[in-house]
C-alpha cells in the first residue's frame, strides 16, 4: 500500500526523481544475479567441497596426473604462441585494410566459436588424416598428425585463434586513427609505426586475447579426442584425463577438475587485477575498450 | 613556395581549391567548418590523395594526377599539427618529439640535442620526461609544435592549434604562437575558423566556403574589398597593431597605433597588441558626436559598397587617420545623405574595440 502511495506521489511530482522505480529496478536486478551467481557458483562449490585440499595435492603426484598436466601446458603454450604469431598480422590485416572477400574471411576466423569442437576434429582428421586432403602429400613426406602430440597442438589452435584474434582486432581498430596521420607525417613508415604505435597500443587488448586464448587451449576437448585421440603421454591433455577418470576414479576426477578450475580462475583473476600502470592504458589517456 | 591547386570529392561534397604561399609566410585558412579546410590540409599533407591536381613545394612535385605522382604523407617535408595535437600516450614528451627523427633514421646522439633544442625552443625543455597525460593543453600543444618543427619541415600544416585549448591559455599561447612562426623557414599554413585569429596570424588569408576558396589576399584587401557576404561580416573588421601609451581618465586605456591613437576599454598587457573593431560598432555623423563615443575620427567617404547578396548594408570606406571601414543601414545612409567624397565623423565606443594579445 504504502509503495503504491509513493509511487502515486512521484508519479504527480511529474518527471522529477523517482524512487519507486529505482528501488524495482535495483530488486529486479539483485535478484537475476543473485540467481545467476548461485547457478555458475553452485556446481563449482559443490566439486570444491568434494575433496580435501591435501588429496588434491597428492593426487598431482600420480604419473597420469602429471602427464597430463605436462601435456596440458606444454601444448597449450605452443598452441598459443602459434596463435599469437599468426593472430597478430591476421588482426592487424582485418582491423586496417578493406578487400573483396573480407567478409568471407571473417566468417571462416570465427567459425571455431560456434562449431561443435567434435565436428572440428572431424574435419581437421579429413584434412590432415592419411586419406585426407593435405595428409596425403604429408603421408609422402613421412609426416603422419594424426594421434601425435602435434595433432593435439592443431586442434587447439584450431579452437582457439578467433578468441585472440577477436580483442587484438578491436584493439587495433581502437587505436585513434589520428595517432598514424601523425605517424605518417612524422616521416614513419607503416612498419615503424606498427612496432612503435599500434603495437604498444593494443598490448592491453592482446594480454585479454591471449589469456582467453590460454584458457581455450587448456579446455580443449572435443576436437582434441577427435583429431588427436586419448593415448596417456601423447595426446591426453587434462580435460580428457578427466573424462577417463570419471569412468573408473571418482576421487581422480574430482581432484583434475578442482586442478582446471583453479587453473583457469586464476588465469582470468590474473587479467582482471593486472597491478595498476601494468599496461600504459591505465592512465587518463587511455580511451574507453570494451 | 606552396603552389596547389586540387579537386577532392568525398560523398556529396566537393572540395575545389587553389592556393599559394611564399616561403617564410604564413597562410591563414579560414573557414567555417564543413567548409572543407580539413580537407584541404590532408591534401597538403599527403594524408589524403587529390581526384585531380596538382601539389608542388619549391621545385618538389607533391601529387599530380596529371603524370600520376602522390607522395606519400611520409615522404613529404611537411609537418601537420593536427586539432587534438595527437601526441602518442605511451611515449614521453622526449620520445614524442624524437619519433620522426628515429623514423627517418637519424643518428641518435643528434636526436637528443635536436630533440632538446626543439623542446627548448617551445619552453617545454622542463616537461621532457612527462607523458602526455600529465600535460595541460597549452603544453601538449607546444610538443606537438615541437614534435613537427624538429623535423625542419618546408611546409608545416597547423589544424586549428588553439582550438583545443580554453579561452584564457589561447589568448596567451596566441602570441607565442605567432612569434615563434614568424621565426621559421617554412611555408606555414594555419587553418582556424575563428576570424579574430585569422587577422591576428595572417599576413594573407584564404576564405574557404563550401569546398572553394571564395578570396586569397592581405588582409588589407580583405578588410576593404570583401568579396562575399560571408568575408564581409566576418573579416571585413578594422585591424590594427599598437602599444599602450598610458591609463586615461575614467579608466580607460590609450593605446598608440601607426596611424593614430585609440581609447579601449581593458588594461592592457606588455608590449604590441593587435586591435579589431568590427565596421558595425562605427557609426557615421554629419556632426561630431557628443555622445558616449572615446575614439572619433573625422575623414573623407572614399566608396560605398552596398554589403552583398540583399544590399541591406552598405560598407563605407573612410578616408580617415587611421583608414576606417564602417557598415552602416542603407536607410541610415539616405537619413544622412551620404555620398562619396563628403567629410564625415566615424566613432566607436572604447568597449567596441577586441584587444589581441
Amino acid at each position: 500500500m504504502s509503495a503504491a502511495g509513493a509511487g502515486a506521489t512521484a508519479a504527480g511530482a511529474g518527471a522529477t526523481a523517482r524512487p519507486g522505480r529505482g528501488l524495482l529496478m535495483n530488486a529486479a536486478m539483485a535478484a537475476a544475479v543473485t540467481l545467476l551467481l548461485a547457478f555458475l557458483a553452485l556446481p563449482l562449490l559443490s566439486l570444491l567441497l568434494r575433496i580435501a585440499p591435501g588429496q588434491v595435492l597428492a593426487r598431482l603426484g600420480e604419473p597420469v596426473v602429471l602427464e597430463a598436466l605436462r601435456l596440458s601446458l606444454l601444448t597449450s603454450v605452443i598452441a598459443t604462441v602459434v596463435v599469437i604469431v599468426l593472430g597478430i598480422p591476421t588482426a592487424y590485416l582485418l582491423a586496417t585494410r578493406q578487400f573483396p572477400g573480407k567478409r568471407l574471411v571473417e566468417v571462416l576466423i570465427d567459425l571455431p566459436m560456434v562449431l561443435p569442437p567434435t565436428v572440428a576434429g572431424f574435419a581437421l582428421l579429413m584434412a590432415f588424416g592419411r586419406m585426407g586432403l593435405a595428409g596425403r602429400s604429408l603421408a609422402a613426406l613421412g609426416i603422419t598428425l594424426p594421434f601425435t602430440t602435434a595433432a593435439v597442438v592443431i586442434a587447439q589452435v584450431f579452437m582457439a585463434a578467433p578468441f585472440f584474434i577477436a580483442p587484438t582486432r578491436a584493439g587495433f581498430a581502437g587505436v585513434d586513427p589520428r595517432l598514424r596521420d601523425a605517424a605518417a607525417t612524422l616521416r614513419a613508415s607503416e612498419a615503424f609505426t606498427f612496432f612503435r604505435v599500434m603495437l604498444p597500443l593494443t598490448v592491453p587488448s592482446i594480454v585479454a586475447g591471449t589469456a582467453m586464448s590460454c584458457a581455450r587451449c587448456l579446455g580443449e576437448f572435443g576436437a582434441t579426442i577427435t583429431f588427436a585421440g586419448n593415448l596417456q603421454g601423447t595426446t591426453q591433455t587434462m580435460p580428457l584425463a578427466v573424462y577417463v577418470a570419471l569412468q573408473s576414479d571418482l576421487d581422480g576426477a574430482v581432484a583434475l577438475s578442482v586442478l582446471l578450475l583453479l587453473m583457469s580462475f586464476g588465469l582470468l583473476l590474473g587479467l582482471r587485477s593486472a597491478p595498476a600502470g601494468w599496461f600504459w592504458t591505465r592512465t587518463s589517456a587511455a580511451r574507453p575498450r570494451s | 613556395m606552396l603552389r596547389a591547386r586540387v579537386l577532392k570529392r568525398l560523398g556529396a561534397f566537393a572540395l575545389e581549391a587553389a592556393l599559394e604561399a611564399e616561403d617564410r609566410s604564413i597562410l591563414v585558412l579560414v573557414g567555417e567548418s564543413g567548409s572543407g579546410k580539413t580537407t584541404l590540409l590532408r591534401l597538403l599533407a599527403g594524408l589524403l590523395r587529390p581526384d585531380e591536381g596538382r601539389i608542388t613545394l619549391g621545385s618538389d612535385v607533391l601529387a599530380d594526377t596529371a603524370s600520376g605522382i602522390a607522395v606519400p604523407a611520409e615522404a613529404r617535408a611537411v609537418g601537420y599539427v593536427a586539432q587534438d595535437h595527437a601526441l602518442f600516450p605511451h611515449l614521453s614528451v622526449f620520445e614524442n618529439v624524437a619519433f620522426g627523427l628515429h623514423a627517418s633514421a637519424v643518428a641518435s646522439g643528434s636526436v637528443r640535442s635536436r630533440v632538446d633544442a626543439a623542446l627548448r625552443r617551445l619552453g617545454v625543455a622542463e616537461l621532457a620526461r612527462r607523458k602526455p597525460h600529465e600535460l595541460s593543453g597549452g603544453q601538449q600543444q607546444r610538443v606537438a609544435i615541437a614534435r613537427a618543427i624538429v623535423l625542419e619541415p618546408r611546409l608545416l600544416l597547423l589544424d586549428e592549434p588553439l582550438s583545443a585549448l580554453d579561452l584564457k591559455t589561447r589568448q596567451g599561447v596566441r602570441g607565442e604562437l605567432r612569434r615563434l612562426l614568424a621565426t621559421l623557414p617554412c611555408v606555414t599554413v594555419y587553418v582556424t575558423h575563428s576570424p579574430t585569429e585569422a587577422m591576428a596570424l595572417g599576413e594573407r588569408i584564404a576564405v574557404l566556403e563550401r569546398g572553394r576558396v571564395s578570396q586569397q589576399g592581405t588582409r588589407d584587401d580583405l578588410m576593404r574589398h570583401p568579396r562575399s557576404a560571408y568575408v564581409a561580416a566576418f573579416l571585413g573588421v578594422n585591424f590594427f597593431r599598437g602599444a599602450p601609451a598610458g591609463p586615461l581618465a575614467d579608466g580607460w586605456e590609450r593605446i598608440a597605433t601607426p596611424e593614430g591613437d585609440f581609447a579601449i576599454a581593458r588594461a592592457a598587457g606588455e608590449g604590441q597588441a593587435a586591435l579589431v573593431v568590427h565596421p558595425r560598432e562605427i557609426t557615421l555623423s554629419r556632426e561630431r558626436p557628443a555622445g558616449s563615443a572615446r575614439n572619433v575620427f573625422m575623414g573623407t567617404i572614399e566608396e560605398m559598397v552596398p554589403e552583398p547578396p540583399d544590399g541591406e548594408r552598405v560598407r563605407v570606406l573612410l578616408a580617415t587617420s587611421p583608414a576606417l571601414v564602417a557598415e552602416v543601414t542603407q536607410p541610415s545612409i539616405e537619413a544622412l545623405g551620404l555620398r562619396a567624397g563628403e567629410t564625415v565623423f566615424a566613432a566607436f565606443k572604447a568597449t567596441g574595440v577586441t584587444v589581441i594579445h
